[in-house]
């Protein structure tokens, strides 16, 4: 397909306005500033452009969850807190093209009548927050943000908000609480941020390849938009293409092209000739897949059906040469660093498997290992946690386990068991101490 | 790309500070973005941070005051996030990408070599203090393993090789 989300990539000097507007950039704008935040909503749910960060949430509703008649501020945050394992897409927008990113969040602000938003992006992107407040100061320039944009009456200020290094503040809750100058705990819902949000106040946030959506469809139309893909997985879709592949990247294509043709087309197959094992088809937090589901279409309903999750669309590309229990040990220890402490379940039981793969892979699995595995995961799934943190990790673990269960089973049989250690209790015969008044 | 060094800590930036004019220029334009007081703390600390290099107890005291919190909490959001630094750290942090993209692309093969290059491990520094090695979660550059952060620049698609010849290029220029 025709590049839209990447359509500057490799053009001379993507990043300045110039070229911006040069080729129809802030037309959009323009556009929706003329229509009222209204039918930009209606535009938008049309297009039926679904939620980009992981959830797959359709777009246009969120925004329309915004209570009407809210006095006060409401608030835009555009999520650039990449940080889910085998994800950086954002990052290859950013880099670039920075004003489109801008100009969806102008479009979205105006949409939820917001006239302040900020970008939350990553602590470790300094460069990436850098070209953002360069295009924000550009577009300023321009009259395209600021007071009375374009003669509209409509005020919009953006201002980009570094974090400091906690997987935990992509998820939009943990964000909004960072972004407030707090710890990233993600906060219990109802009530949800569209209603009681950032500063206590109606917000909405959006990732970073969502908004960058936005403008094409309010130049093009929410028809042209929806024509892409199938109903209900309408869009092009940015894939991130990292591990044992040829060609690793950022690919845009139309959501519901399948992963053989992602990784076999595109990729130039798996490196070195060698044979596909497994993949994780949208970041880490996404149940893992086999060789033989590579004919599973990418998009978020038939991801659904393959019970697993088109999440970011960061596919992680594994050969044969890889150990599955080294796999699940590093993720385990990923989501135990990560995970925030708020739940028991999540941050207990992630450190327990992270521990419990830690000794299977040094060569100390117990038989009873992979059902100790399942059980954790089962007790921090579905509903046991504050936020999804928790299936994040127990989803993909349980299913490494359960896919390549006779893997994990070859590693315990060749292993050679520690004694267990066992607290010792001895049968307490005297008085009790303490309590013989 | 030319990585700038890390502010060196002095005995006077960690026990009794005081923020000068600019720093007060600095926290004041931060404070303008936000509606609350307290969401100026992650920005401030970044200020910080770049202004002493790492955020000492006197950082964290002198920020509370400022902005009206109490070192507790601004301790404790500090220990929250992973890059603030709670102490001096070297010139060059290597904060190499430990997760599976890396991983399974050389990230271990990095790790080994930077440990036997410069006889540190995790968390250690050189002793000429020079060049700090970090194990780091997912950086975000996947598509380019292994990736390996110094100080605020992304280095991707690294050998051992190229690595090397970044390294001594900082080496030498001190």
């Amino acid at each position: 397909m025709e590049p839209v989300l990447l359509r500057a990539r490799g053009v001379p000097g993507s990043r300045s306005i110039a070229t911006y507007l040069a080729a129809g950039g802030y037309e959009g704008w323009k556009r929706a500033l003329g229509l009222g935040p209204d039918a930009v909503v209606k535009e938008v749910l049309d297009s039926e452009l679904r939620g980009r960060g992981g959830a797959g949430f359709p777009t246009g509703r969120k925004w329309s969850f915004v209570p009407k008649d809210h006095p006060g501020p409401r608030y835009l945050v555009c999520n650039a807190d990449e940080s889910e394992p085998g994800t950086f897409k954002d990052r290859e927008i950013i880099e670039h093209d920075p004003h489109q990113v801008i100009e969806g969040i102008a479009i979205a602000s105006f949409a939820i009548k917001a006239n302040t938003a900020y970008i939350y992006i990553r602590g470790e992107f300094v460069r990436w927050a850098t070209i953002l407040e360069e295009a924000i100061g550009e577009a300023r320039a321009k009259g395209l943000l600021g007071t009375n944009v374009l003669g509209s009456g409509f005020d919009l200020d953006i201002w980009v908000h570094r974090g400091a290094g906690a997987y935990i503040c992509g998820e939009e809750t943990a964000l909004i609480e960072s972004l407030e100058g707090k710890r990233g705990f993600p906060r219990l819902k109802p009530p949800f941020p569209a209603v009681v949000g950032v500063f206590g106040k109606p917000t909405v946030v959006n990732n970073v390849e969502t908004l960058a959506c936005v403008p094409h469809i309010m130049t093009r139309g929410a028809a042209w938009f929806a024509s892409i893909g199938r109903p209900r997985n309408t869009g092009p879709k940015l894939f991130c293409v990292s591990g044992h592949v040829n060609r690793p990247g950022v690919y845009e294509l139309p959501l519901g092209v399948t992963f053989r043709e992602i990784i076999e087309e595109h990729c130039g197959g798996v490196r070195g000739g060698r044979k596909l094992k497994a993949f994780f088809p949208g970041g880490s937090s996404a149940p893992v897949m086999t060789a033989d589901e590579v004919d599973v279409k990418a998009d978020f309903d038939a991801c659904a059906e393959a019970q697993t999750m088109l999440g970011s669309g960061g596919v992680i590309v594994l050969d044969d040469s890889v150990d599955m229990v080294a796999v699940a040990d590093n993720i385990a220890h990923f989501y135990a660093h990560e995970s925030c402490g708020q739940c028991t379940p999540c941050r207990e039981g992630s450190d327990w498997c992270a521990d419990i793969l830690d000794r299977m892979a040094a060569g100390h699995g117990r038989a009873s290992d992979p059902d100790t595995l399942l059980r954790i995961c089962r007790f921090s799934s579905e509903g046991m946690t504050i936020c999804p943190l928790g299936d994040a990790y127990a989803l993909p673990l349980s299913s490494m386990v359960n896919k390549f269960r006779a893997e994990f089973e070859r590693r315990i049989a060749d292993a050679t068991p520690l004694p267990q250690k066992r607290l010792p209790v001895l049968p307490w015969t005297g008085p009790r101490p303490g309590f013989g008044i | 790309m030319t990585t700038r060094p890390l502010v060196v800590a002095t005995q006077e930036t960690t026990s009794d500070v005081k923020f000068d004019k600019t720093m007060e220029d600095r926290i004041a334009d931060v404070l303008r973005r936000y509606p609350t007081t307290r969401a100026a703390l992650l920005p401030v600390l970044w200020l910080c941070q770049e202004r002493f290099g790492w955020i000492s107890p006197g950082v964290i005291s002198a920020v509370a005051e400022r902005l009206g919190e109490s070192a507790a909490f601004v301790e404790g959001v500090v220990s929250f996030y992973t890059m603030y630094y709670t102490s001096p750290p070297a010139r060059y942090v290597l904060q190499v990408c430990t997760t599976l993209s890396c991983s399974v692309c050389g990230g271990r093969e990095l790790v080994d070599h930077l440990t036997a290059k410069l006889g540190i491990g995790f968390g250690e520094k050189t002793p000429d203090g020079s060049f700090q090695l970090v194990g780091v979660q997912c950086l975000g550059a996947c598509g380019n393993a292994p990736v390996i952060q110094i100080n605020d620049d992304y280095y991707e698609d690294l050998t051992p090789k190229k690595l090397d010849a970044v390294l001594d290029d900082l080496k030498g220029r001190r």
